[in-house]
């Protein structure tokens, strides 16, 4: 399938038991948009599959994203794809970076990791230590070999707690937690059971102090790789838009006077009102809610699920 | 874009002796950008000791290149890391990640394209308003003073949310601010005197006592409620909406009425086809470049063509000229509604891009349907007069005479 906008894998390596890092990076060596730590990308793989990927490189690297794959036994088979068939040198699409997860400015921060819910706490975790923060990781996985990352956290000292399960146990959260102090914010990221444990740890606190990110298993389904229709509802016209060219260009060649500028779905620039169809959403500008509303669209990155996107043009 | 990659040996750039900040340049910077753009991708002002960008590719990746063009030692002259501010540094202009990620996530969210929707039919009645008082004052009008500044002063303090008076603090206070990323010359001079008092009634207009509950403003302060950014954080944040919200608003207005004035043809094509006006004030955006220049400093020693800028250099990158730039547009110099004028660096680029660029345009969109509804030609009606800013591509009088339709 040929993507708009798409990355090459650039680097693939083991970094713990059933987990796997890959680098990837513009295939025509271009900057990648800029991020923040918490963010994730969809990566969408040539079945049409699209998975989220926490970013937890390193930010002021522009030419490369890393992310961390648990090959997951009863999943969906993207992991497993991403594992054992996706080689050095291939390319997969890009969603986003968008972040539902964004660390807060604080003096103090607890963190709190379940198994590859290290990813997104990586980059809070170095910017917090950048920004003289005072801050402690747990992080829990079954077995030391199961812990991401634990390496190189174990040069942080003190501060990073790892905590496999064969050796401590379950999380002591409460004793974790005892460090709270007000203005402590608390980042959770890890399985649904560590997260439902996290939230009944931290009732006492005031509002806001907990933030957490789940691993949503309700992901859409697969999008297409087939062209698609976009019809102009104004003038009644009907365009296809390729698999390897975008609705912007598409609708800007016909002639609509369709404003952009970034070209990487943030600005918010180039919103086109989506009449009926389901938008397939690429930027970094909606949130869940606006996505799932589907009522406009960013043209430069986003395309179509559905046959045809009727847009108020 | 090819990246500005940093390696051995380096070339010395073409040096300049111009001030780009002296009235004749500011007056006219078209000569200037001109041989700036073919002098070379860098060139050394000597009278500054800076390193400038006129041309629209290296202007574009300094932009884009936070890493190594810093925005926290300063986006004028001034260089942080020797002088102090003269104000407390802004939380968005004026910062780097990690500090600039939550004002300016929380900053997004309020000003985004989103939340601009429930604004849209108010500020389209405003304007319908401001034109049908303007016309009925008589067919000869200056439209710097009777829309460009009336029509942003009328709606934007109201969406950020602060009382009614003295709202017109907001012009001098925006204008010595623009000013005051240039160099200490004779325009900071004549601002300094009122500025401490202007400064004053500005950052009272942050407290959240101060704001309406419906505005911008308030929604700063609710995100610091929510723990997006610390209380102490969000009266600046306040105040970058102030700060940069109305002047450049003003003076892009201006420039998009000013082109319709030289160019009636047009005019007329906005008339026949209104859905234009976006374009048309992206397009006087691009042609104007209200805000002409804006400043960075290299975090390291970055190549530029063949040149090594040092670290901690001050580069001075040309909005305006890089705008102008025939590599990258065709007749740069003509006003054109036919032109997709997207790309331009008139709002900048990359992490810093102007995040009011979608108030911006929705402003001028209301102010334009209006007058294409009411006008049928604006005719040039008396000498035009700038107003010289280190910073802003500004005017001080377009007397127009306005045809009714
Ligand atoms: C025609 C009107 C305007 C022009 C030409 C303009 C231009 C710009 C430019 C060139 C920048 C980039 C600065 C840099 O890269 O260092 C910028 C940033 C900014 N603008 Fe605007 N602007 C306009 C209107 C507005 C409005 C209406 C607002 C208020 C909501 C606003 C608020 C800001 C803020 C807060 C920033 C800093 C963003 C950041 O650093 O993240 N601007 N503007």
């Amino acid at each position: 399938m040929a993507e708009t906008r798409s990355l090459r894998v650039t680097g693939k390596e083991p970094v713990a038991d059933g987990v796997v890092a890959l680098t990837l990076a513009d295939p025509g060596g271009a900057r990648l948009p800029d991020w923040t730590p918490g963010a994730h990308i969809d990566l969408i793989l040539p079945n049409g599959s699209v998975r989220q990927y926490s970013l937890c490189g390193d930010r002021w690297d522009a030419y490369t994203y890393t992310i961390a794959v648990l090959r997951e036994t009863n999943g969906r088979g993207g992991s497993a794809y991403i594992h054992q068939d996706l080689d050095l040198g291939e390319a997969v699409g890009l969603g986003g970076p968008r972040n539902n997860f964004p660390l807060v400015p604080a003096e103090r921060y607890l963190f709190i990791a379940g198994g590859i819910g290290i990813t997104p706490l990586l980059p809070m975790i170095a910017q917090a230590d950048l920004l003289g923060a005072d801050w402690r990781l747990l992080y829990g996985g079954r077995r030391t070999a199961s812990l991401a990352f634990g390496h190189d956290l174990a040069g942080y000292g003190a501060r990073v707690h790892l905590r496999p399960e064969d050796r401590y146990g379950l999380l002591d959260l409460p004793g974790f937690l005892a460090a709270w102090q007000p203005g402590t914010r608390v980042y959770a990221c890890g399985p649904a059971p560590l997260l439902a444990a996290v939230e009944r740890a931290c009732t006492g606190f005031p509002p806001h102090t907990l933030r957490t990110e789940r691993f949503a298993a309700a992901l859409t389904g697969p999008v297409r790789s087939m062209p698609f229709e976009i019809e102009l509802a104004r003038s009644k016209t009907v365009l296809t838009v390729p698999a390897d060219s975008s609705v912007l260009d598409v609708i800007t060649a016909a002639g609509a006077d369709v404003l952009s500028s970034c070209r990487q779905g943030v600005c918010g620039t180039c919103e086109i009102i989506v009449l009926a169809g389901e938008p397939d959403h690429r930027d970094s500008v909606l949130d869940d809610t606006e996505r799932a509303a589907g009522a406009c669209m960013f043209a430069c990155v986003s395309r179509s699920r559905s046959d045809r996107l009727v847009i108020d043009l | 874009m090819k990246p500005l990659t940093t390696g051995a040996g380096s070339v010395q750039p073409p040096t300049s002796l111009a001030d780009p900040f002296d009235h004749g340049n500011l007056e006219d910077p078209g000569p200037l950008h001109e041989s700036l753009r073919a002098a070379g991708p860098v060139v050394h002002l000597s009278r500054y000791d800076t390193y400038a960008l006129a041309r629209y590719e290296q202007v574009h990746a300094a932009l884009t290149d936070w890493q190594r063009f810093q925005s926290a030692a300063g986006v004028g002259l001034s260089n942080f890391r020797y002088e102090e501010p003269w104000r407390p540094p802004s939380l968005l202009l004026e910062a780097d990640p990690p500090r600039h990620d939550a004002p300016r996530r929380v900053l997004s969210a309020i000003v985004g394209p989103r939340s601009l929707h429930r604004l849209r039919a108010k500020w389209a009645a405003d304007a319908a308003g401001l034109v049908d008082r303007v016309l009925g004052t008589g067919d000869v009008v200056d439209v710097v003073p009777a829309l460009a500044e009336a029509f942003p002063l009328r709606v934007f303090p109201g969406a950020v949310g602060i009382p009614a008076d003295g709202r017109e603090n907001l012009l001098p206070y925006g204008d010595h601010l623009f000013n005051a990323f240039g160099p200490p010359n004779d325009l900071v001079a004549a601002g300094a005197g009122r500025i401490a008092g202007l400064s004053a009634w500005v950052n009272g207009q942050c407290a959240r006592d101060r704001l309406a509950p419906d505005g911008f403003g308030a929604a700063v302060w609710a995100a610091a409620d929510r723990g997006d950014l610390t209380h102490e954080q969000a009266p600046l944040v306040v105040r970058s909406l102030l700060s940069a919200g109305v002047d450049t608003t003003v003076h892009g207005l201006s420039a998009v009425l000013y082109a319709f004035a030289t160019h009636p043809d047009q005019w007329e094509r906005l008339r026949e086809q209104p859905s234009l006006a976006r374009v048309a004030f992206d397009e006087a955006v691009r042609w104007e470049s209200p805000v002409q220049t804006f400043f960075r400093t290299a975090t390291t020693d970055v190549r530029v063509g063949g040149t090594v800028i040092p670290d901690g250099a001050k580069i001075l990158m040309f909005l305006g000229a890089a705008n102008r730039d025939p590599r990258r547009w065709t007749a740069p110099d003509r006003f054109d509604l036919s032109r997709d004028p997207s790309g331009h660096v008139g709002f900048g680029m990359g992490i810093h891009q102007c995040v009011g660029q979608h108030i911006a345009r929705l402003e001028a969109e209301s102010l334009l349907t209006a007058l294409a509804r009411r006008v049928s030609r604006i005719e040039p009606a008396g000498p035009v007069a700038r107003h010289h800013n280190n910073t802003l591509r500004a005017w001080h009088s377009i007397p127009v005479r306005l045809h009714r339709k």
